[in-house]
């Protein structure tokens, strides 16, 4: 059943929160586009799991406070979240800009935290392998970049927002900038503490990422000491979108295996 | 009215088939297509024209700050406004402006403009601008603190050129503990303060308030534009309650005179349109970062600019009212007509643009100065004396 979106107020900032299944909590960090609807792999996750995705601060129908200014903040806000909701043995999971706040929030604390999930992250950067310049990308080739099936990128394409959606694209694309801009997409600091992240971590790709390359999957489990990969072939920057069906396999196992 | 020759200092070597390989002369196009003996040759040549402006008896001569672009190579406005300070006499120098939020320290701009005062003896008209949207990529200051730093960096600076020091400064963006000017500015309480925009409600409303009065100065824009915004200003002063003089207003528009309007046209043609249509040339993305403008104007902008990348010829230029062009008399007529409607009392002319070379630019400057300032300059202050015998 699709969830549908209500509000919240955590410590005076309202946001978006849609959560829907049973299970173990599952609470999901959205990238750069938000969330504006409940998707095909948020309904199959919530087959099996408690599914909790709130609106970062900033983004869609969420307010933009004061206090954000980096992903950083974004971490705190989001450790307050959790304190609120009273949640535990969390799956943590993120997708790029929401993988980098996974990150974020784990190198703070890991004690609500059962796994952690993120997918084609951002937050790090390797000098010699440069991240796409999205800031400087146009719609059409944001699209064209952000997926492997150029079909998918024709039928993106092809959507013609409302005003109301053009909007809250504009908002978000603005939030962006605010987090990411400079430095662009990375956290100088988050590689000297990412050693402190003590759960079972899983690093997702699409191997044919072209905004954040597949190299930078292997420098995070480097960095990341219980950490594993997996790479999805034919598959570009958003593979829950592109492959939903390898997505969910791949990422509900990791989270269900049996641990000593 | 008063006159000012204003430079850009493009590259004018620039190779114009760069558009085959490239979208833009801006931040992303290579700088081998730079080359350092051109490079040293046109910054000797562009001083030499802005000191012979002074001979001719402009009122001030000016440059402005761009990073990474062969559509202007002043990255630091300070090296061009110190190189004019002691080899002209007379006029006023105009930096317009110093994009003050892309400082990381705004004090030492505050420094290199009180240094600029004192050696010319209070000879400096100041600018303050944002810099263009190309400028955040170039620079990698983030566009959404564009506003929040220009207003900080501004106060900061006011407050170090007015308040006797050392005193403290702490903001969002900047933080001093000793904030305490050696040398304070030549010019009392500080050197007069001009805001270059291409138009924006909010920049009006800020330059126009009592408690600072900035002289608005509306760039390269069509004529309507150009008269809509400078209303705006006056209607805004109306608001504030004082009556907006001219001397608050200012048009910068390209400007070519030659002996007909056909040897006018004929010769302009190539370098107007190289500078509109090559080095001009900016993608949407570049131009307007996410943050550069509130979200709201940033949707009036993006429906009006949805032809904007089209090519213009000089045709359309001149009749879109943004470049002036044509014997003395048609630009007399262009400009009294334009001063008539709009009511501004500085005329900032781009007399060099794009390609144009120096013989015709020194051309275009002596028959600007001789032909059509003597006629024009009574044209603001006749009623602005007119005005003050009334009252």
């Amino acid at each position: 059943m699709p969830a549908t979106k209500t509000k919240i107020d955590v410590r005076g900032t309202k946001i978006g929160l849609m959560r829907a299944g049973k299970g173990a909590p599952m609470l999901y960090l959205h990238g750069a586009a938000g969330v504006a609807q409940w998707l095909p792999f948020m309904e199959k996750l919530s087959e099996r799991f408690d599914l909790i995705v709130p609106e970062h601060p900033g983004f869609g129908v969420s307010d933009t406070p004061a206090w954000l200014d980096t992903v950083g903040d974004l971490a705190f806000f989001y450790l307050d979240f959790i304190k609120q909701l009273g949640l535990n043995d969390i799956h943590l999971v993120g997708s790029s800009l929401g993988g980098w706040t996974a990150l974020e929030l784990a190198i703070r604390d890991t004690h609500a935290l059962k796994t952690l999930t993120v997918n084609c992250p951002v937050g790090l950067r390797i000098p010699d392998v440069p991240v796409g310049d999205i800031f400087m990308w146009n719609p059409e080739q944001r699209a064209r970049n952000l997926v492997h099936d150029q079909r998918l990128a024709d039928q993106m394409l092809a959507v013609v927002p409302s005003e109301a959606e053009a909007d809250v694209l504009m908002k978000n694309h603005y939030a962006l900038a605010r987090l990411a801009w400079q430095p662009r997409f990375f956290d100088p600091d988050l590689e000297k503490w990412l050693h402190r992240i003590d759960v079972p971590t899983h690093i997702v790709w699409g191997r044919d990422d072209k905004l954040v390359p597949v190299a930078y999957a292997q420098a995070f489990a480097k960095l990341i000491p219980n950490s594993r990969v997996t790479i999805i072939p034919d598959c570009g920057h958003l593979p829950h979108i592109e492959k939903t069906d390898d997505y969910v396999r791949v990422a509900a196992a990791f989270c269900q295996e049996r641990r000593p | 009215m008063k006159f000012y020759f204003f430079h850009l200092m493009p590259y004018a070597h620039l190779d114009l088939s760069y558009t085959e390989k490239y979208e833009t002369s801006w931040v992303k196009l290579p700088n081998t297509y730079y080359d350092r003996e051109k490079g040293h040759a046109l910054y000797n040549r562009y001083l030499d024209e802005l000191e012979y402006a002074d001979t001719l008896g402009f009122d001030g001569i000016g440059c402005n700050e761009h990073h990474q672009t062969a559509y202007g190579m002043m990255p630091s406005p300070i090296v061009i406004a110190s190189a004019l300070s002691r080899r002209t006499k007379n006029a006023k120098i105009l930096i317009l402006g110093s994009a003050i939020p892309l400082r990381e320290n705004p004090l030492w701009l505050a420094e290199e403009h009180a240094m600029i005062d004192t050696i010319t003896g209070g000879r400096l008209i100041t600018g303050f601008v944002r810099g263009i949207g190309a400028e955040y990529h170039a620079t990698g200051v983030n566009p959404i603190y564009s506003h929040d730093r220009f207003h900080e960096a501004h106060d900061l600076i006011i407050r170090a050129w007015t308040e006797p020091g050392p005193f403290r400064f702490a903001g969002k963006h900047y933080h001093f503990d000793y904030v305490n000017l050696w040398p304070r500015p030549y010019q009392q309480p500080h050197p007069p303060i001009w805001i270059p925009s291409q138009g924006s409600q909010e920049t009006i409303e800020w330059a126009s308030h009592p408690d600072r009065k900035y002289t608005y100065l509306q760039t390269f824009s069509p004529a309507s534009a150009v008269a809509r915004f400078l209303k705006m200003y006056r209607d805004q002063a109306e608001k504030y309650g004082y009556e907006a003089s001219g001397d608050q207003l200012g048009w910068a528009i390209p400007v070519y005179v030659a002996e007909t309007d056909e040897i006018a046209k004929r010769e302009a043609r190539p370098h107007i349109e190289a500078f509109r249509n090559k080095f001009a040339k900016m993608p949407f993305e570049m131009l307007l970062p996410p943050g550069y403008l509130s979200m709201g104007s940033m949707k009036r902008v993006a429906a009006a600019k949805a032809g904007m990348s089209m090519d213009m010829t000089l045709e359309l230029l001149d009749e879109q009212g943004m470049f002036i062009v044509g014997s003395a008399a048609t630009v007399r007529e262009r400009l009294a007509e334009a001063q008539k409607q709009i009511g501004f009392n500085h005329l900032l002319p781009l007399l060099q643009f794009g390609t144009l070379p120096h013989e015709l630019t020194i051309k275009n400057a002596k028959m600007f100065a001789e032909q059509v300032m003597p006629h024009l300059r009574p044209l603001g202050e006749a009623k602005t004396k007119a005005k003050a015998a009334a009252e």
